[in-house]
Protein backbone atom coordinates (compact mmCIF):
# COMPACT_ATOMS: atom_id res chain seq x y z
CA UNK A 1 0.00 0.00 0.00
CA UNK A 2 0.71 3.82 -0.73
CA UNK A 3 0.65 6.73 1.01
CA UNK A 4 -1.58 9.20 -0.97
CA UNK A 5 -1.88 12.75 0.39
CA UNK A 6 -5.57 13.10 0.87
CA UNK A 7 -8.16 15.71 1.85
CA UNK A 8 -10.27 14.23 4.58
CA UNK A 9 -13.72 15.06 2.62
CA UNK A 10 -12.15 12.97 -0.31
CA UNK A 11 -10.63 10.17 2.24
CA UNK A 12 -13.58 9.43 4.05
CA UNK A 13 -15.57 9.07 0.67
CA UNK A 14 -13.07 6.67 -0.57
CA UNK A 15 -12.68 4.95 2.75
CA UNK A 16 -16.44 4.16 2.34
CA UNK A 17 -16.50 2.93 -1.27
CA UNK A 18 -14.02 0.80 0.09
CA UNK A 19 -16.09 -0.39 2.91
CA UNK A 20 -18.75 -0.98 0.33
CA UNK A 21 -20.43 1.73 0.90
CA UNK A 22 -23.58 0.78 -2.29
CA UNK A 23 -25.81 3.84 -1.92
CA UNK A 24 -25.02 7.49 -0.56
CA UNK A 25 -27.53 10.08 -0.47
CA UNK A 26 -26.44 13.89 0.78
CA UNK A 27 -27.25 17.53 0.17
CA UNK A 28 -24.15 20.05 -0.36
CA UNK A 29 -22.91 22.35 2.96
CA UNK A 30 -19.54 23.66 3.29
CA UNK A 31 -17.52 22.34 4.70
CA UNK A 32 -18.12 18.92 3.82
CA UNK A 33 -19.19 19.39 0.49
CA UNK A 34 -15.98 17.78 -1.65
CA UNK A 35 -17.37 14.37 0.33
CA UNK A 36 -20.56 14.95 -1.84
CA UNK A 37 -19.29 15.97 -4.17
CA UNK A 38 -16.52 12.69 -4.79
CA UNK A 39 -19.19 10.64 -4.50
CA UNK A 40 -21.07 11.96 -7.43
CA UNK A 41 -18.62 10.55 -9.72
CA UNK A 42 -17.09 7.77 -7.71
CA UNK A 43 -20.18 5.91 -7.35
CA UNK A 44 -21.46 6.25 -10.81
CA UNK A 45 -18.30 4.82 -12.17
CA UNK A 46 -18.99 2.06 -9.89
CA UNK A 47 -22.20 1.44 -10.65
CA UNK A 48 -23.83 1.98 -7.26
CA UNK A 49 -26.43 4.83 -6.10
CA UNK A 50 -25.66 8.55 -5.67
CA UNK A 51 -28.12 10.56 -5.58
CA UNK A 52 -28.30 14.27 -4.15
CA UNK A 53 -31.57 14.84 -2.23
CA UNK A 54 -34.01 17.71 -2.89
CA UNK A 55 -32.98 18.58 1.23
CA UNK A 56 -31.13 17.01 4.25
CA UNK A 57 -34.71 15.90 5.57
CA UNK A 58 -34.80 14.02 1.64
CA UNK A 59 -31.82 12.37 2.25
CA UNK A 60 -31.90 10.84 5.82
CA UNK A 61 -35.38 9.60 4.54
CA UNK A 62 -33.35 7.63 1.67
CA UNK A 63 -30.66 6.64 3.71
CA UNK A 64 -33.62 5.01 5.92
CA UNK A 65 -35.08 3.76 3.26
CA UNK A 66 -32.28 2.30 1.26
CA UNK A 67 -30.87 0.53 5.22
CA UNK A 68 -34.12 -1.48 5.09
CA UNK A 69 -32.58 -3.01 2.01
CA UNK A 70 -29.23 -4.21 4.05
CA UNK A 71 -27.35 -2.61 2.25
CA UNK A 72 -24.47 -0.66 3.53
CA UNK A 73 -25.74 3.37 3.23
CA UNK A 74 -24.40 6.80 4.43
CA UNK A 75 -25.08 10.42 4.00
CA UNK A 76 -22.74 13.02 5.10
CA UNK A 77 -23.72 17.12 6.45
CA UNK A 78 -22.58 19.38 8.68
CA UNK A 79 -24.41 20.97 11.38
CA UNK A 80 -27.35 23.40 10.22
CA UNK A 81 -27.76 20.29 7.73
CA UNK A 82 -27.30 17.36 10.40
CA UNK A 83 -30.10 19.10 12.20
CA UNK A 84 -32.68 18.77 10.06
CA UNK A 85 -31.59 14.62 10.17
CA UNK A 86 -32.87 14.45 13.55
CA UNK A 87 -36.49 12.81 12.81
CA UNK A 88 -35.24 10.81 10.42
CA UNK A 89 -32.05 9.71 12.76
CA UNK A 90 -34.52 8.73 15.26
CA UNK A 91 -36.91 6.40 12.59
CA UNK A 92 -33.59 4.54 11.66
CA UNK A 93 -32.30 3.74 14.99
CA UNK A 94 -35.76 2.49 16.41
CA UNK A 95 -36.20 0.47 13.33
CA UNK A 96 -32.72 -1.06 14.00
CA UNK A 97 -31.25 -0.37 10.66
CA UNK A 98 -27.65 0.24 10.16
CA UNK A 99 -26.62 3.28 8.96
CA UNK A 100 -23.50 5.79 8.66
CA UNK A 101 -23.70 9.60 9.21
CA UNK A 102 -21.03 12.04 8.84
CA UNK A 103 -21.48 15.57 10.59
CA UNK A 104 -18.78 17.81 9.82
CA UNK A 105 -19.50 19.65 12.52
CA UNK A 106 -19.09 24.14 11.74
CA UNK A 107 -19.12 26.74 14.13
CA UNK A 108 -22.78 27.51 15.66
CA UNK A 109 -25.30 27.99 16.65
CA UNK A 110 -27.19 28.88 14.18
CA UNK A 111 -26.08 29.47 10.85
CA UNK A 112 -23.52 30.45 12.33
CA UNK A 113 -20.30 30.22 10.21
CA UNK A 114 -18.47 27.43 8.29
CA UNK A 115 -15.32 27.27 10.32
CA UNK A 116 -13.65 24.22 12.43
CA UNK A 117 -16.38 23.16 15.80
CA UNK A 118 -17.45 20.60 18.43
CA UNK A 119 -20.33 22.17 19.15
CA UNK A 120 -22.66 19.40 18.30
CA UNK A 121 -21.15 17.50 20.80
CA UNK A 122 -24.21 16.87 22.62
CA UNK A 123 -26.55 16.77 19.54
CA UNK A 124 -24.15 13.66 18.69
CA UNK A 125 -23.98 11.85 21.80
CA UNK A 126 -26.95 12.64 23.39
CA UNK A 127 -29.80 11.14 20.94
CA UNK A 128 -29.11 12.82 17.55
CA UNK A 129 -33.09 12.92 17.01
CA UNK A 130 -35.79 12.61 19.75
CA UNK A 131 -36.65 9.56 22.13
CA UNK A 132 -34.63 7.05 24.36
CA UNK A 133 -31.49 5.91 22.36
CA UNK A 134 -28.05 7.60 22.01
CA UNK A 135 -25.88 6.63 18.31
CA UNK A 136 -22.68 5.31 18.31
CA UNK A 137 -19.90 8.32 17.80
CA UNK A 138 -16.78 7.92 16.01
CA UNK A 139 -14.04 11.00 16.77
CA UNK A 140 -11.20 11.35 14.15
CA UNK A 141 -7.91 13.27 14.70
CA UNK A 142 -6.80 13.20 11.17
CA UNK A 143 -7.16 11.98 7.76
CA UNK A 144 -5.87 8.49 8.38
CA UNK A 145 -8.11 8.21 11.65
CA UNK A 146 -11.14 9.40 9.24
CA UNK A 147 -10.60 6.44 7.12
CA UNK A 148 -9.95 4.04 9.78
CA UNK A 149 -12.78 5.27 11.47
CA UNK A 150 -15.13 4.93 8.53
CA UNK A 151 -14.37 1.56 7.95
CA UNK A 152 -15.01 1.12 11.50
CA UNK A 153 -18.12 2.75 11.31
CA UNK A 154 -19.91 0.62 8.90
CA UNK A 155 -18.78 -2.45 10.65
CA UNK A 156 -20.33 -1.69 14.05
CA UNK A 157 -23.35 -0.15 12.20
CA UNK A 158 -23.78 -3.84 11.08
CA UNK A 159 -22.91 -5.43 14.05
CA UNK A 160 -25.34 -3.59 16.15
CA UNK A 161 -27.63 -2.56 13.25
CA UNK A 162 -27.62 0.88 14.48
CA UNK A 163 -26.69 4.24 13.57
CA UNK A 164 -23.11 5.64 13.63
CA UNK A 165 -22.10 9.05 13.63
CA UNK A 166 -18.60 10.27 12.71
CA UNK A 167 -18.16 13.38 13.73
CA UNK A 168 -15.49 15.29 12.98
CA UNK A 169 -15.16 19.50 12.05
CA UNK A 170 -14.45 21.82 9.35
CA UNK A 171 -10.49 21.38 9.64
CA UNK A 172 -10.21 17.72 9.09
CA UNK A 173 -12.62 17.72 6.45
CA UNK A 174 -10.71 20.28 4.40
CA UNK A 175 -6.84 19.48 5.33
CA UNK A 176 -4.88 17.30 2.80
CA UNK A 177 -2.37 14.57 4.85
CA UNK A 178 -0.33 11.64 4.10
CA UNK A 179 -2.80 8.50 4.65
CA UNK A 180 -3.19 5.11 3.34
CA UNK A 181 -6.21 3.79 2.16
CA UNK A 182 -7.44 0.03 2.89
CA UNK A 183 -8.14 -2.81 -0.26
CA UNK A 184 -11.49 -2.69 -1.85
CA UNK A 185 -13.38 -4.89 0.41
CA UNK A 186 -16.57 -6.87 -1.70
CA UNK A 187 -20.10 -5.64 -1.00
CA UNK A 188 -21.55 -7.21 2.13
CA UNK A 189 -24.48 -10.13 1.29
CA UNK A 190 -27.93 -8.53 2.40
CA UNK A 191 -28.82 -9.93 6.06
CA UNK A 192 -31.86 -12.44 6.64
CA UNK A 193 -33.50 -9.58 8.06
CA UNK A 194 -33.76 -7.10 4.84
CA UNK A 195 -36.78 -6.20 2.65
CA UNK A 196 -35.81 -7.22 -0.64
CA UNK A 197 -39.02 -8.87 -1.58
CA UNK A 198 -40.51 -11.86 0.10
CA UNK A 199 -41.03 -14.06 -2.34
CA UNK A 200 -41.38 -17.95 -1.13
CA UNK A 201 -40.86 -16.77 2.61
CA UNK A 202 -42.70 -14.86 5.06
CA UNK A 203 -42.21 -11.70 5.13
CA UNK A 204 -40.03 -8.81 6.92
CA UNK A 205 -41.02 -6.06 8.44
CA UNK A 206 -39.45 -2.83 9.61
CA UNK A 207 -41.29 -0.03 11.18
CA UNK A 208 -40.78 2.44 14.25
CA UNK A 209 -44.31 2.64 15.19
CA UNK A 210 -46.10 1.15 18.17
CA UNK A 211 -49.32 1.43 18.77
CA UNK A 212 -49.23 0.30 22.33
CA UNK A 213 -46.96 1.50 25.30
CA UNK A 214 -46.04 -2.30 26.03
CA UNK A 215 -44.48 -3.04 22.42
CA UNK A 216 -42.78 0.50 22.60
CA UNK A 217 -41.51 -0.67 25.85
CA UNK A 218 -40.34 -3.54 24.50
CA UNK A 219 -38.78 -1.95 22.05
CA UNK A 220 -37.08 0.41 24.16
CA UNK A 221 -35.68 -2.57 26.42
CA UNK A 222 -34.07 -4.11 22.96
CA UNK A 223 -32.81 -0.61 21.98
CA UNK A 224 -31.33 -0.29 25.26
CA UNK A 225 -29.82 -3.82 25.71
CA UNK A 226 -28.14 -3.04 22.40
CA UNK A 227 -26.19 -0.20 23.90
CA UNK A 228 -25.14 -1.77 27.14
CA UNK A 229 -23.41 -4.09 24.84
CA UNK A 230 -22.06 -0.80 22.95
CA UNK A 231 -21.02 0.43 26.35
CA UNK A 232 -19.74 -2.82 27.30
CA UNK A 233 -17.30 -3.74 23.89
CA UNK A 234 -16.53 -0.53 21.88
CA UNK A 235 -15.00 1.97 24.50
CA UNK A 236 -11.94 3.35 22.49
CA UNK A 237 -9.06 5.99 23.80
CA UNK A 238 -5.68 6.59 22.43
CA UNK A 239 -2.91 7.76 25.01
CA UNK A 240 0.02 9.50 25.03
CA UNK A 241 2.77 10.01 28.65
CA UNK A 242 -0.15 9.04 31.41
CA UNK A 243 2.04 6.38 32.47
CA UNK A 244 3.52 8.68 35.63
CA UNK A 245 1.20 11.85 34.47
CA UNK A 246 0.26 14.60 37.59
CA UNK A 247 -2.41 16.21 34.77
CA UNK A 248 -4.25 14.27 32.84
CA UNK A 249 -5.56 16.66 29.99
CA UNK A 250 -8.56 15.43 27.85
CA UNK A 251 -9.84 16.14 24.52
CA UNK A 252 -10.90 14.29 21.06
CA UNK A 253 -10.85 15.57 17.53
CA UNK A 254 -9.35 18.67 16.70
CA UNK A 255 -8.80 20.07 19.83
CA UNK A 256 -7.06 16.68 20.72
CA UNK A 257 -4.84 16.53 18.24
CA UNK A 258 -3.81 20.22 18.99
CA UNK A 259 -3.72 19.35 22.88
CA UNK A 260 -1.21 16.38 21.68
CA UNK A 261 1.12 18.98 20.77
CA UNK A 262 0.74 21.49 24.10
CA UNK A 263 1.15 18.06 26.32
CA UNK A 264 4.06 17.44 24.06
CA UNK A 265 5.49 20.61 25.11
CA UNK A 266 5.19 20.50 28.78
CA UNK A 267 6.54 17.57 29.15
CA UNK A 268 9.64 18.89 27.26
CA UNK A 269 9.47 21.56 30.14
CA UNK A 270 9.69 18.73 32.81
CA UNK A 271 6.25 18.79 33.79
CA UNK A 272 4.40 15.29 33.91
CA UNK A 273 1.32 15.54 31.79
CA UNK A 274 -0.38 12.69 29.96
CA UNK A 275 -3.19 12.84 27.36
CA UNK A 276 -6.62 10.60 26.65
CA UNK A 277 -8.21 11.00 23.47
CA UNK A 278 -11.34 9.90 23.37
CA UNK A 279 -12.05 7.94 19.64
CA UNK A 280 -15.44 7.04 20.65
CA UNK A 281 -17.80 9.76 22.24
CA UNK A 282 -20.63 7.03 22.43
CA UNK A 283 -19.93 4.94 24.00
CA UNK A 284 -17.66 7.11 26.12
CA UNK A 285 -14.32 5.43 27.81
CA UNK A 286 -15.43 5.93 31.10
CA UNK A 287 -13.56 2.97 32.06
CA UNK A 288 -10.50 3.96 31.17
CA UNK A 289 -10.67 7.53 32.33
CA UNK A 290 -12.01 5.88 35.56
CA UNK A 291 -8.85 3.90 36.03
CA UNK A 292 -6.75 7.16 35.15
CA UNK A 293 -8.38 9.82 37.24
CA UNK A 294 -7.41 7.36 40.49
CA UNK A 295 -3.47 7.98 39.24
CA UNK A 296 -3.52 11.82 38.15
CA UNK A 297 -4.15 14.85 40.61
CA UNK A 298 -6.69 16.64 38.55
CA UNK A 299 -8.07 16.77 34.42
CA UNK A 300 -8.42 19.44 32.05
CA UNK A 301 -10.78 19.17 29.12
CA UNK A 302 -10.22 20.67 25.97
CA UNK A 303 -12.78 21.29 23.17
CA UNK A 304 -14.13 23.81 20.48
CA UNK A 305 -17.09 24.90 22.39
CA UNK A 306 -18.08 26.08 25.80
CA UNK A 307 -17.72 22.52 27.61
CA UNK A 308 -19.93 19.81 26.65
CA UNK A 309 -17.97 16.47 26.62
CA UNK A 310 -16.72 18.12 30.21
CA UNK A 311 -20.00 16.17 31.16
CA UNK A 312 -19.01 12.92 30.48
CA UNK A 313 -15.83 13.29 31.91
CA UNK A 314 -17.30 14.86 35.33
CA UNK A 315 -19.44 11.61 35.23
CA UNK A 316 -16.68 9.22 34.52
CA UNK A 317 -14.50 11.06 37.02
CA UNK A 318 -16.91 11.26 39.70
CA UNK A 319 -15.86 13.94 41.85
CA UNK A 320 -12.81 11.90 42.99
CA UNK A 321 -10.19 14.55 41.40
CA UNK A 322 -10.52 18.40 40.28
CA UNK A 323 -11.81 18.73 36.45
CA UNK A 324 -11.18 22.24 34.26
CA UNK A 325 -12.31 23.43 31.43
CA UNK A 326 -10.73 25.43 28.10
CA UNK A 327 -12.96 25.81 25.09
CA UNK A 328 -12.85 28.54 21.97
CA UNK A 329 -16.34 28.68 20.52
CA UNK A 330 -17.70 29.48 17.31
CA UNK A 331 -15.02 28.45 14.70
CA UNK A 332 -12.43 29.76 16.72
CA UNK A 333 -9.62 26.90 16.62
CA UNK A 334 -7.23 26.74 19.90
CA UNK A 335 -3.45 26.84 19.25
CA UNK A 336 -0.42 24.80 20.59
CA UNK A 337 1.14 27.76 22.86
CA UNK A 338 -2.75 28.69 23.83
CA UNK A 339 -2.82 25.54 25.26
CA UNK A 340 0.79 24.78 26.64
CA UNK A 341 -0.31 28.43 28.53
CA UNK A 342 -3.49 26.78 30.26
CA UNK A 343 -1.82 23.56 31.09
CA UNK A 344 1.31 25.10 32.92
CA UNK A 345 -1.09 27.45 35.05
CA UNK A 346 -2.98 24.51 36.31
CA UNK A 347 -0.37 22.15 36.70
CA UNK A 348 1.13 24.75 38.71
CA UNK A 349 -1.94 25.11 40.87
CA UNK A 350 -3.15 21.76 40.97
CA UNK A 351 -0.44 18.67 40.28
CA UNK A 352 2.89 21.10 41.95
CA UNK A 353 1.77 23.39 44.56
CA UNK A 354 4.60 25.61 45.78
CA UNK B 1 12.71 20.33 12.22
CA UNK B 2 9.48 21.96 11.77
CA UNK B 3 8.97 24.54 8.76
CA UNK B 4 5.55 26.39 8.11
CA UNK B 5 4.92 28.48 4.92
CA UNK B 6 2.15 30.12 4.28
CA UNK B 7 0.86 30.53 0.97
CA UNK B 8 -1.50 33.72 -0.55
CA UNK B 9 -2.29 35.17 -3.65
CA UNK B 10 -5.54 35.79 -5.82
CA UNK B 11 -7.64 33.01 -7.22
CA UNK B 12 -6.03 31.54 -10.18
CA UNK B 13 -2.18 31.96 -9.34
CA UNK B 14 -1.95 28.72 -8.13
CA UNK B 15 -1.73 29.21 -4.39
CA UNK B 16 -2.98 26.35 -3.59
CA UNK B 17 -1.21 23.51 -6.20
CA UNK B 18 1.92 25.34 -5.05
CA UNK B 19 1.50 24.76 -1.36
CA UNK B 20 0.27 21.18 -2.38
CA UNK B 21 3.15 20.48 -4.25
CA UNK B 22 5.21 21.05 -1.34
CA UNK B 23 3.50 19.06 0.77
CA UNK B 24 3.67 16.08 -1.92
CA UNK B 25 7.61 16.99 -1.87
CA UNK B 26 7.70 16.74 1.67
CA UNK B 27 5.69 13.36 1.69
CA UNK B 28 7.48 12.04 -0.70
CA UNK B 29 11.38 13.15 1.26
CA UNK B 30 9.23 10.84 4.44
CA UNK B 31 7.59 14.43 6.80
CA UNK B 32 5.17 14.76 8.31
CA UNK B 33 2.68 17.29 6.37
CA UNK B 34 -0.14 19.08 6.46
CA UNK B 35 -1.91 21.25 3.93
CA UNK B 36 -5.06 23.71 4.82
CA UNK B 37 -6.76 25.82 2.23
CA UNK B 38 -8.70 29.06 3.60
CA UNK B 39 -12.32 27.82 2.57
CA UNK B 40 -14.56 30.49 3.33
CA UNK B 41 -15.69 33.18 1.10
CA UNK B 42 -12.02 34.04 -0.34
CA UNK B 43 -12.65 31.02 -2.26
CA UNK B 44 -15.05 32.60 -4.05
CA UNK B 45 -13.03 35.72 -5.52
CA UNK B 46 -10.53 37.68 -3.95
CA UNK B 47 -7.57 36.73 -1.70
CA UNK B 48 -7.24 32.68 -0.72
CA UNK B 49 -4.29 31.32 1.28
CA UNK B 50 -3.21 27.78 1.76
CA UNK B 51 -1.31 26.82 5.08
CA UNK B 52 1.81 24.07 4.81
CA UNK B 53 3.29 22.61 7.55
CA UNK B 54 6.38 20.16 7.06
CA UNK B 55 8.02 18.13 10.54
CA UNK B 56 9.39 15.56 11.72
CA UNK B 57 7.18 14.50 14.71
CA UNK B 58 3.51 14.57 14.04
CA UNK B 59 1.52 17.75 13.30
CA UNK B 60 -0.60 19.03 16.26
CA UNK B 61 -2.17 22.09 14.67
CA UNK B 62 -2.10 22.23 11.04
CA UNK B 63 -2.22 26.58 11.30
CA UNK B 64 0.13 28.49 13.20
CA UNK B 65 -0.58 32.54 14.22
CA UNK B 66 2.91 32.55 12.44
CA UNK B 67 4.05 30.91 9.43
CA UNK B 68 8.03 30.78 9.38
CA UNK B 69 7.90 31.38 5.54
CA UNK B 70 5.31 33.93 4.01
CA UNK B 71 5.18 33.48 0.03
CA UNK B 72 2.69 36.18 -1.27
CA UNK B 73 1.68 36.32 -4.37
CA UNK B 74 -0.54 39.93 -4.73
CA UNK B 75 -0.44 43.02 -3.22
CA UNK B 76 -3.34 42.72 -0.49
CA UNK B 77 -1.45 39.48 0.26
CA UNK B 78 1.65 41.24 1.07
CA UNK B 79 -0.12 43.85 2.90
CA UNK B 80 -1.65 41.49 5.27
CA UNK B 81 1.16 38.87 5.82
CA UNK B 82 4.21 40.87 5.23
CA UNK B 83 4.50 41.75 8.94
CA UNK B 84 2.97 37.93 10.29
CA UNK B 85 6.05 35.89 9.76
CA UNK B 86 7.71 34.71 12.71
CA UNK B 87 11.26 35.55 14.08
CA UNK B 88 13.68 33.48 12.08
CA UNK B 89 12.06 33.61 9.23
CA UNK B 90 11.63 34.35 5.35
CA UNK B 91 9.11 36.49 3.46
CA UNK B 92 9.62 35.80 -0.74
CA UNK B 93 7.21 38.39 -2.45
CA UNK B 94 6.36 38.80 -6.08
CA UNK B 95 7.93 42.20 -7.11
CA UNK B 96 6.34 42.06 -10.53
CA UNK B 97 2.65 42.63 -8.87
CA UNK B 98 3.74 43.78 -5.51
CA UNK B 99 5.19 47.29 -4.45
CA UNK B 100 7.20 46.38 -1.30
CA UNK B 101 6.48 49.65 1.45
CA UNK B 102 6.88 47.93 4.34
CA UNK B 103 9.95 47.03 6.43
CA UNK B 104 9.20 43.24 7.60
CA UNK B 105 11.90 42.05 10.65
CA UNK B 106 12.65 39.01 8.62
CA UNK B 107 14.93 39.01 5.60
CA UNK B 108 13.39 39.66 2.22
CA UNK B 109 13.34 37.99 -1.68
CA UNK B 110 12.04 39.70 -4.11
CA UNK B 111 11.39 37.77 -7.12
CA UNK B 112 9.77 38.86 -10.30
CA UNK B 113 7.81 35.92 -10.77
CA UNK B 114 5.39 37.09 -13.09
CA UNK B 115 7.40 38.43 -15.46
CA UNK B 116 9.39 35.79 -15.49
CA UNK B 117 6.64 33.49 -15.97
CA UNK B 118 5.56 35.59 -18.91
CA UNK B 119 8.81 35.37 -20.31
CA UNK B 120 8.35 31.46 -20.52
CA UNK B 121 5.42 31.52 -22.15
CA UNK B 122 2.59 30.90 -19.47
CA UNK B 123 1.75 33.70 -16.35
CA UNK B 124 0.23 30.68 -14.39
CA UNK B 125 3.73 29.32 -14.17
CA UNK B 126 4.77 32.28 -11.71
CA UNK B 127 4.14 29.92 -8.85
CA UNK B 128 6.62 27.63 -9.61
CA UNK B 129 9.14 29.66 -10.22
CA UNK B 130 8.08 31.38 -6.89
CA UNK B 131 8.31 27.95 -5.08
CA UNK B 132 11.56 26.97 -6.25
CA UNK B 133 13.38 30.55 -5.22
CA UNK B 134 11.57 29.87 -1.75
CA UNK B 135 13.66 26.49 -1.44
CA UNK B 136 16.61 28.01 -2.91
CA UNK B 137 17.36 30.34 0.00
CA UNK B 138 15.98 28.09 1.99
CA UNK B 139 16.76 24.19 1.43
CA UNK B 140 14.17 22.32 3.66
CA UNK B 141 14.10 20.19 0.26
CA UNK B 142 16.44 20.13 -2.56
CA UNK B 143 14.46 21.94 -5.66
CA UNK B 144 14.83 18.41 -7.55
CA UNK B 145 12.14 17.12 -4.92
CA UNK B 146 10.03 19.44 -6.63
CA UNK B 147 10.82 18.19 -10.16
CA UNK B 148 10.02 14.90 -8.46
CA UNK B 149 7.00 15.62 -7.07
CA UNK B 150 5.58 16.82 -10.01
CA UNK B 151 6.55 13.76 -12.20
CA UNK B 152 4.90 11.79 -9.69
CA UNK B 153 1.58 13.26 -8.87
CA UNK B 154 0.73 15.92 -11.72
CA UNK B 155 -2.89 14.16 -13.03
CA UNK B 156 -2.68 12.78 -16.70
CA UNK B 157 -4.52 15.33 -18.18
CA UNK B 158 -1.76 18.15 -17.05
CA UNK B 159 0.97 15.68 -17.83
CA UNK B 160 1.73 18.05 -21.02
CA UNK B 161 2.55 21.03 -18.86
CA UNK B 162 5.62 18.87 -16.74
CA UNK B 163 8.15 19.99 -18.76
CA UNK B 164 7.29 24.36 -18.71
CA UNK B 165 7.12 23.94 -15.12
CA UNK B 166 10.56 22.27 -14.63
CA UNK B 167 11.75 25.37 -17.12
CA UNK B 168 9.78 27.48 -14.06
CA UNK B 169 11.01 25.95 -11.38
CA UNK B 170 14.90 26.24 -13.00
CA UNK B 171 13.88 29.75 -13.56
CA UNK B 172 13.15 30.19 -10.12
CA UNK B 173 16.31 28.93 -8.63
CA UNK B 174 18.03 31.23 -10.54
CA UNK B 175 16.66 34.21 -10.22
CA UNK B 176 16.97 33.34 -5.81
CA UNK B 177 20.44 32.62 -6.55
CA UNK B 178 21.11 36.05 -8.07
CA UNK B 179 18.66 38.09 -5.54
CA UNK B 180 19.61 36.39 -2.40
CA UNK B 181 23.90 36.42 -3.33
CA UNK B 182 24.39 39.89 -4.67
CA UNK B 183 22.07 41.97 -2.19
CA UNK B 184 21.18 45.26 -3.30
Amino acid sequence: MTRELLKGNVAIGEAAIRAGVQAYFGYPITPQTELLEYMAWRMADLGRVFLQAESEIAAINMVYGAACTGARVMTSSSSPGFSLMQEGLSYIAASDVPAVVVDMMRGGPGLGNILPSQGDYFQVTRSAGHGDYRPIVLAPASVQEAIDLTMLAFDLADRYRHVVILAADGQIGQMMEPAELPPMQPLTAAPPWALRGAQGRAPNRISSLYMHAESAEAANRRIQSRLSQIRQYEQRSLEYATEDAELLVTGYGTAGRIALSAVQAAREQGLKVGLLRPLTLFPFPEERLSVLADRVQACLVVEMNAGQMLDDVRLAVGGQIPVEFYGRMGGVVPMPDELLTVISRMYRRVAAPA
Amino acid sequence: MQDSFLFSGFGGQGVMFAGQLLAYAGMDAGYHVTWIPSYGPEMRGGTAHCFVILSDQAIGSPVLPRPAVALVFNQPSYEKYAGQVAPGGLLVFNSSLITADQSPSVPTLAIPATATAHGLGDARLMNMVMLSALLTVRPVLPVSALEAALAAHLPAHRRSLLAANVQALAAGAALAREAWLSPA
